[in-house]
């Protein structure tokens, strides 16, 4: 088969993915976008294990390495998002702005982020 | 498509192509669904596509490592997740920003560009399949263990440190004791 053929998936599948990280509101669906990202890039390397016939199966080692990376960060991502929803009662990521930029006077504001459960939060 | 002059070979790209419309139509669902279990289910169904295309690719062991981990724990963890944030099971309207429009046209510009290059880049070139060496869980393990074993170690070393950082994090509390 062609070359290009998974190579091409594997660009709309990124680009899916950057679709989903862009557009969606939720913490665990920005995620999703996040694993289709990093499935379109192991297929690129098992395509160029596959065509280079690496005796040393670089590209599929590191597709290997790839899931096991994938693996870490989620974990590590979803205690952050449990985190943000105790401390918010959301995980909508467009309302988590106490890192932003912001005028002085609303510093004080921030002494106590666990507290800042003034946002149109929906805990339903 | 062009036919291909290997012995047996088409059925390999047939089953290439139906599994990456199987990939690609339910990962469009998974950014588009509005409801969030659903999504969460059609990614197993990309996930599953994924690793048929490895299996394709002669990639067994990557195959089923993609089976085990991905669809087997990051997919339990992200319903974990949707159930630990209480989200709702039902349909919701809101669950994508009012950027759908810019985000589409960033997502097209980088399917264009990604595409374009990579056809554009290795049109001629193409993936004999016909004896190629399947990486299977032997060899795989073999160049693991031997090529590979250094940042084997390092992989490991970074996964507890992962493990180590979600436990601390998941223990803080937010009344300033730890």
């Amino acid at each position: 088969m062609p070359l290009w053929w998974p190579l091409l998936v594997a660009s709309l599948l990124f680009a899916i993915g950057v679709y989903g990280v862009l557009v969606r509101r939720n913490a665990v669906l920005v995620l999703m976008g996040v694993e289709l990202m990093l499935n379109a890039v192991n297929i690129n390397f098992v395509a160029f294990d596959a065509q280079l016939r690496d005796v040393l199966h670089g590209g599929q080692t590191f597709a290997l390495f790839i899931i096991v990376i994938a693996a870490a960060e989620i974990g590590l991502a979803l205690a952050i998002v449990l985190l943000v929803f105790r401390t918010h009662g959301h995980i909508e990521v467009d309302d988590l702005r106490e890192l932003a930029d912001r005028d002085v006077g609303d510093l004080d504001k921030l002494d106590h982020p666990g507290e800042r459960l003034d946002h149109p939060g929906r805990v339903s | 498509m062009t036919p291909s002059t290997g012995s047996g070979t088409g059925w390999v790209e047939a089953v290439f192509l139906l599994l990456s419309l199987v990939a690609l139509g339910s990962a469009l669902l998974v950014v588009t669904a509005s409801n969030m279990v659903h999504a969460a289910l059609w990614l197993v169904v990309t996930l599953g596509s994924v690793a048929g295309i490895y299996l394709v690719l002669a990639a067994e062991f990557v195959a089923w490592v993609q089976v085990l981990i991905y669809v087997g724990a990051v997919v339990v963890l992200l319903l974990f997740a949707l159930m630990l944030t209480r989200a709702p099971t039902g349909r919701q309207d809101d669950l994508d920003a009012r950027r759908a429009l810019p985000a589409a046209a960033v997502a097209v510009l980088v399917a264009a560009l990604l595409g374009a290059t990579v056809v554009a880049g290795f049109h001629d070139v193409r993936i004999d399949l016909d004896d190629a060496v399947v990486g299977s869980a032997e060899t795989t393990g073999t160049t693991v263990f031997t090529m590979w074993v250094l940042p084997f170690e390092v992989l490991s070393v970074l996964l507890l440190a992962a493990l180590v950082g979600a436990i601390v994090l998941s223990r803080l509390r937010t009344d300033g004791e730890t």
